[in-house]
């Protein structure tokens, strides 16, 4: 009953959505206040029906209904209970499920907080926004529908895929889907801005929260998959270049250059044009990533064998929303006001910079995602890119980001002095050469993880910079009311200052790699291996009974000149129901680098196979994406960003919108 | 500078950076791509030694043995074609014999793959895609063997 009540509601909630789409357009274009005022309850009550029928569904998996296919797929009465519930969005149907809820909340608080935007240019939006969820509820009711039914019921399900029992598939998928999906509301903006035909600097008030949040999220998404990845898989690997992990970096490479050209076009009106195609750009590579996940056209990690329908279907919708906007860029564009100029040396020309260089590095990381995929399509070749061709394309164009990103800091709007800002920087480069010189000392050769850390160490003091300047006019001594002025600054100035060092603290984790040590060893209890600084001695084996899987464990202790500092106990799962088996690697983290041990099966000799890795620093390379992340929360948590706020200031302008 | 100007520089730098990128994009693809081929395909096309490539297929029943250390050899088939493999390390948690088996490495001057790395990107019922092609292009594809019934084996991390 309640499974009929989920699937009811998400019936529900498309036609809801179609309403959403057509009422408030045709009141945007009939001047129609009462069918412009549809559009908030429609996108509350969709989401409302969404968010029931997911209930339904998760209710289904948590009391194991073995009558839905679904669960009987993806799901066991052993499980345990949050992979119950992680488990729903654990698969194809599921996953479709989350990403049309999470479309569908973002829809609702637009529909919340953008009080402050022009009626006729939220009517337009939210138009957008049930057009979107038009398609996907549709896409998964004749596709992919989880609530099919089965007859009869099997007594037991297949369970879940025991690489997703984890704690990681709880939070990865959420968070990267908030990141990815919420980038639809600045789409949606962007397309009613086209629609209306015009567009100003409040514009980039309205898109700058959203963008931010969902850049907030994807970036932990980003991290939190890639450490999940690194602990599950069993070769230290963190970033693979696979074509699914590249399908979240695309919308994150854009929505950064979107969060810094659209600063542009609020202080200074420019790059309207540009800021509105990367608006666009940004969801599409979203939405290109969900075809490629979801179309099973991939092989990878995360790959699913499914049906040609579905990949069809995520096509159209593909060229639909994409050729639409598309589309209506290219009629729309031209008539845009052009806006104002800038000297080259400036801090419009800086971001300009940023911006060319963050595109030119998407659209390499772009071409390596898809060119396999077109060869194939073409000539049958089977082909794959790997990392040399990442290291050799989106290095170079990334480097540059990392040396200019704090002068980028220091240039005053519309024309700057680049000597003065290169001479402040001054004693953050001198870090820097410090910073290469102690490495080297300390830890040698490679050359590039040294000039990577001096580099990093260069970035995070020159981040703050800006900062400590506006705190500290006249020096560190001589400057009073120091701390007053640190509370005054606005948050925003500290959030970027964060987000900046964020990306250096991730850059250190990354050159530190270039030092770690790795080993593959036949072990036997009672033998000392050296790991990096450490001494690793193997105590014995037990074995252990999980909930749905039987485990191996090795037992370790970790020493450092003779006292233990750590107990490390690597362990080999098997899951009996889908007859495989997982490692679990043993983690500790000492002085933010890590030890990382992985286990194979016992050999007859009764030795075990086990690969003993020590990765200097290496947690900062997540540490770096947290504090990148909270250096957007800060910014928008800015008063001059929030939403009330910006109505206030938005009203002039709102005006001059509604007038076209 | 004029107006003019300014705009010409802009457009100037951004050509520049673009022009470059697409210069390295090219550069790159073209040294740093790895073919793929399944055992029939390798006889076909007569790949010389040293070139860096992808091989896929079954690891054939009885050929797999273990050598000194960690070494392993066996061959790779499609049914038509054998290819022999070596490979020194850890092998994946769903290496078997009959299993499919992706294999990245380059042949030797005697016809042997060495493989410097065998990719487990497959649960045991989910055949990689490549192999699942070769196979099926050879005829030798059997439904039981690897390829999972439409749309029942939904399992991987959602994205």
């Amino acid at each position: 009953m309640i499974v009929e009540v989920g699937h009811y509601a998400l019936v529900l909630a498309l036609a809801i959505a179609l309403m959403q789409t057509v009422l408030p357009f045709w009141g945007a274009r009939a001047r129609d206040a009462r069918l412009m005022a549809l559009a908030r309850p429609t996108a509350l009550t969709q989401f409302a029906f969404v968010a029931l029928s997911y209930a339904a569904l998760t209710y289904a998996h948590v009391v194991s209904d073995f009558s839905l296919s679904n669960v009987v797929d993806n799901s066991n009465s052993n499980m345990p209970l949050v992979y119950k519930i992680s488990g729903v969005w654990g698969n194809h149907e599921g996953s479709m499920m989350l990403w049309v809820l999470i479309l569908t909340l973002s829809g609702a608080a637009m529909a919340v907080f953008s009080r402050a935007i022009p009626p006729r240019l939220l009517a337009d939006a939210l138009s957008v926004q049930g057009f979107l969820g038009a398609a996907f509820l549709l896409f998964i009711l004749l596709t992919s529908n989880p609530f099919a039914r089965l007859s009869p019921a099997p007594i037991e399900g297949a369970d879940l895929n025991p690489i997703l029992q984890d704690p990681g598939l709880a939070i990865h998928p959420p968070l990267l889907y908030l990141g990815y999906v919420g980038f639809s509301i600045v789409f949606s903006l962007a397309a009613a801005a086209l629609i209306g035909g015009r567009i100003d600097a409040a514009f980039a008030r309205f898109i700058r929260p959203w963008t931010l949040a969902a850049w907030c999220f994807l970036t932990l998404g980003i991290a939190m998959g890639s450490y999940w990845a690194y602990y599950t898989l069993g070769w230290g690997g963190f970033w693979f270049w696979d074509p699914v992990e590249n399908a979240s970096l695309l919308p994150w490479l854009a929505g950064t250059a979107l969060l810094h050209s659209a600063a542009v076009m609020e202080k200074r009106e420019a790059l309207k044009i540009w800021t509105i195609f990367l608006a666009i750009l940004t969801f599409s590579l979203s939405l290109l990533g969900t075809f490629l996940v979801r179309s099973g056209v991939l092989t990878s990690v995360h790959a699913f064998a499914s049906d040609p329908q579905r990949g069809l279907f995520i096509l159209a919708i593909l060229v639909l929303f994409i050729g639409g906007s598309l589309f209506l860029f290219m009629l729309r564009a031209p008539t845009l006001s052009k806006g104002g100029l800038f000297a080259p040396v400036s801090r419009e020309g800086a971001l300009v910079l940023n911006n060319l260089l963050l595109t030119a590095s998407c659209a390499a990381v772009f071409v390596g995602t898809l060119y396999p995929l077109a060869l194939e399509a073409w000539n049958g070749d089977k082909i794959s890119v790997g990392a040399p061709f990442f290291n050799l394309t989106f290095g170079p164009l990334f480097a540059p980001l990392l040396l200019i990103m704090p002068i980028g800091q220091m240039l005053a709007w519309k024309r700057a002095n680049l000597l003065g800002a290169i001479q402040r920087l001054f004693f953050a480069a001198a870090c820097g050469f410090i910073a290469m010189a102690v490495f080297y000392a300390v830890q040698g050769a490679p050359t590039l993880a040294v000039i990577g850390a001096g580099v990093a160490v260069y970035l995070i003091i020159g981040s703050f910079v800006e900062v400590f300047g506006r705190i500290f006019p006249a020096g560190l001594f001589k400057s009073k009311n120091a701390f007053a002025r640190a509370k005054g600054l606005p948050l925003s100035a500290w959030g970027s200052a964060f987000a900046h060092a964020g990306l250096g603290v991730t850059l250190l984790g990354l050159a530190a790699t270039g030092w770690g040590a790795e080993k593959v060893v036949a072990m036997k209890a009672g033998e000392v291996y050296d790991v990096g600084p450490y001494r690793l001695e193997v105590v014995g084996t037990t074995s252990d009974v999980g909930p749905n899987y039987k485990e191996a464990v090795a037992h370790m202790t970790i020493r450092r000149g003779g006292e233990v500092v750590a107990l490390l106990e690597p362990s080999k799962r098997f899951f009996s129901t889908r007859r495989m088996s997982t490692s679990q690697a043993g983690i500790v983290t000492l002085n933010f680098g890590q030890i990382y041990v992985s286990i194979a099966d016992q050999n007859d000799n009764g030795t075990i196979d086990a690969r003993l890795y020590w990765k200097p620093l290496v947690s900062l390379i997540w540490f770096g994406a947290l504090v990148m992340a909270f250096g957007g929360g800060l910014s928008l948590s800015d008063r001059r960003l929030r939403v009330g706020v910006a109505r206030r200031a938005a009203k002039l302008p709102s005006n001059a919108q509604t007038a076209s | 500078m004029t107006r003019k100007q300014k705009r010409l520089a802009l457009i100037g730098g951004a050509l520049g950076v673009l022009g470059l990128a697409v210069g390295m994009v090219l550069f790159a693809l073209r040294d740093n791509v790895v073919f793929f081929y399944g055992p029939t395909e390798m006889a076909e096309k007569q790949v010389g030694a040293g070139l860096r490539l992808r091989i896929g297929g079954l690891v054939k029943a009885g050929t797999l043995a273990h050598l000194e250390g960690k070494s392993i050899t066996f061959d790779v088939t499609d049914g038509h074609h054998d290819v022999p493999v070596a490979y020194t390390g850890l092998l994946p948690d769903l290496f078997k014999e009959g299993q499919g088996v992706v294999a990245e490495g380059a042949l030797d001057k005697g016809g042997v793959f060495r493989a410097d790395s065998i990719l487990a990107k497959h649960d045991e019922r989910y055949m990689p895609r490549e192999v699942a092609d070769a196979l099926k292009k050879q005829g030798t594809w059997q439904a039981t063997t690897g390829a999972p019934p439409a749309g029942k084996t939904a399992s991987g991390a959602p994205q």
